[in-house]
């Protein structure tokens, strides 16, 4: 009877689960979305609490362990919103080190014949166990590269044989893991090992891996973190750890898909592709010319035209200059010119990125636009500033064959009547390519801090209506 | 009208996720009542292929829906399924609270709701920050 009223609980969970992540559809809903995942969390750990296995002993330790999760989970949600692509991956940290801590303590209990042992089982937990630590140690690596702390390099790491070492460690693990299938009391030697090499696997897997790549990485992982609780599931024969880990699971891998397509890469590309290193660039000494502009011009530049399209960046955010850019969008808008923002959708660090910061300086969303719906407008484009952003607009991903992101769809911001680039110097991006752009006749580059340029340009377009 | 066709879709599909639960639960129920001299290993059986249904079906769902999210949304769309992936506090419970041997393993458990704990409070508080910041246009009427 308890029984029966767990797992309605659960498929109550289920079912709002399901509907939390429907009505993110809108942002008018997606409030909505998180209130039935709260219902649905809720559900599930009150229906899991009356389970008849759980010692009247153990809830206190639970309630402390509760208490102790809230306790530093509250403030990690209190982080900056330029920071949030570390705290997401952080979260898939722990994510993937909850997983796997239960896949070992199942596995001892298994192999000391406490639980029952079936092959599909261990082969459940085989794969828990590899998917949780591979995306613990990974996660952590990735969140450790996105805060840029200094002993994790945040540069792709190459060495050659790369490749043939990861495949050949993954390969031992999965021969671990079969054989513990085949025999898990007599082989459980072999458990630790496949720990080991999940653990050494997450970090290995994300060394080669860039910034400009952090985006697809962190759909990947946050994919992984979605399967380790499916194959929880299976292990525990529980079908909501198996419902709401394949809804996690599904929405990593559309995302990650989604990201990769906007930056024409194929998956293995970018696991095992190490893009964004310096490329020997093929330009020899050829002296190109940039124009550039003070702010006060750049200014009168916007005033005069009737179209603006701002294309944020990751510079953007690492410049906290979002506020400014909104003080920029408000007295544009005032004189009747209207603003629109650019969105590419791997600007930034994770998807979605530059939305959320824009969103954060309260710019409505009616005005930021998808790069498909706002390329056909660029021709009509008076001005283009182009904040912090670089590979996204680099024509070179349509005309040149030889560059690296040649195929790249882009903002095609080189078709705007005039184009104006912030940047702090003419170093080449993070994927570290050179930007025909800012050699356009028609591009003028303001060079400075985002935050500095736009506080400017903002004070200047203040003060003119003032007098 | 348009929203007419993914709205049916996502209900059949719904549906047809909850009927396989039933089934597999009624499956799972059935199994037991013949008592015949050895049921084990066609019970094995047949409950991991309801579960494979299960995660079939589910997956099916999950791409179908998390398609239609709005890109505006994307990050917060993480951070929400960040949350929701802390499921893995069921099992971590289950681990906790049970009784064991040795009390290595509840602490495994109890570690590990402490890691989902964390994922679930900062998730759901983070997405629901950064949701509140999405503003329609002043006076836009759409």
């Amino acid at each position: 009877m308890n029984d029966t009223i767990i797992q309605l609980a659960y498929l109550v969970a289920t079912a709002l689960f399901i509907f939390s992540l429907k009505w993110m559809n809108d942002p008018a809903t997606a409030r909505r979305g998180v209130l039935a995942g709260v219902a649905a969390m809720v559900m599930a750990i009150a229906g899991t609490l009356f389970n008849p296995g759980i010692l009247g002993g153990n809830y206190k330790w639970i309630a402390l362990a509760v208490i102790l999760g809230t306790a530093i989970g509250v403030p990690l949600s209190w982080v900056p919103l330029t920071a949030v692509p570390q705290r997401t991956a952080l979260s898939h940290a722990f994510g993937g080190l909850a997983a796997g801590l239960v896949g070992v303590a199942e596995f001892y209990l298994m192999a000391s014949g406490a639980h029952e042992v079936t092959k599909f089982r261990v082969g459940a937990l085989c794969a828990e166990v590899l998917l949780g630590f591979l995306t613990f140690t990974g996660s952590l690596m990735a969140a450790g590269k996105l805060q840029e702390i200094k002993w994790i390099p945040s540069r792709p790491v190459t060495y050659s044989g790369q490749n043939f070492i990861n495949l050949a460690l993954l390969a031992i693990a999965i021969i671990c893991c079969a054989m513990l299938v085949m025999n898990p009391t007599e082989y459980r030697a072999l458990f630790p090992v496949v720990v080991f090499l999940a653990l050494l696997f997450g970090v290995l897997l994300i060394i080669p891996i860039g910034g400009a790549d952090m985006p697809t990485v962190i759909a990947l992982l946050n994919s992984y973190a979605g399967l380790s609780a499916v194959a929880m599931g299976f292990m525990m024969d529980n079908k909501l750890l198996i419902t709401a880990g394949a809804l996690d699971g599904s929405s990593g891998l559309i995302l990650s898909i989604i990201m990769c397509k906007a930056m024409n890469r194929s998956f293995t590309n970018v696991l095992f592709g190490a893009f964004g290193q310096v490329q020997a660039t093929s330009a020899g000494g050829e002296k190109k010319v940039v124009r550039s502009c003070t702010p006060t011009d750049a200014a009168q530049l916007m005033e005069a035209a009737s179209l603006v399209v701002i294309v944020p960046g990751y510079g953007m955010a690492v410049a906290q200059a979002q506020h400014r850019v909104r003080e920029i969008y408000d007295e544009l808008t005032d004189r009747g010119v209207s603003v629109k923002f650019a969105i590419h959708p791997v600007a930034g660090r994770m998807p979605g990125h530059m939305n959320v910061l824009l969103a954060e300086a309260e710019i409505p969303y009616d005005d930021l636009v998808e790069m498909d719906e706002i390329n056909p407008e660029m021709p009509q484009c008076d001005v283009c500033l182009v904040i912090g952003a670089n590979d996204v607009v680099n024509p070179a991903a349509r005309t040149d064959k030889s560059s690296p992101i040649f195929g790249m769809p882009i903002i095609d911001a080189d078709k705007a009547k005039a184009v104006l680039a912030i940047k702090r110097s003419m170093n080449p991006g993070f994927a570290g390519i050179e930007n025909a752009l800012y050699y356009n006749e028609k591009t003028l580059m303001v060079f400075g801090d985002a935050k500095a340029v736009t506080g400017e340009i903002a004070k200047h377009l203040a003060g003119d209506e003032a007098a | 009208m348009k929203h007419m066709i993914p709205k049916a879709l996502t209900l059949v599909s719904l549906t047809l996720a909850a009927g396989a639960w039933t089934c597999a639960e009624a499956a799972a129920a059935s199994v037991p009542i013949p008592t015949a001299p050895s049921p084990e290993p066609h019970a094995a059986a047949m409950d991991y292929v309801a579960t494979l249904f299960v995660f079939m079906l589910a997956t099916f769902v999950g791409l179908d829906i998390i398609r239609r999210v709005s890109r505006l949304l994307h990050t917060p769309l993480m951070s929400l399924t960040n949350a929701i992936s802390a499921i893995a506090v069921v099992g971590s419970i289950l681990i906790a609270g049970q009784s064991h041997e040795s009390f290595h393993y509840n602490l495994l458990g109890l570690v590990a709701i402490v890691a989902s704990v964390t994922n679930i409070v900062s998730g759901f508080l983070i997405t629901d920050r950064m949701l509140k910041m999405f503003k329609k246009r002043e006076g836009a009427k759409r």
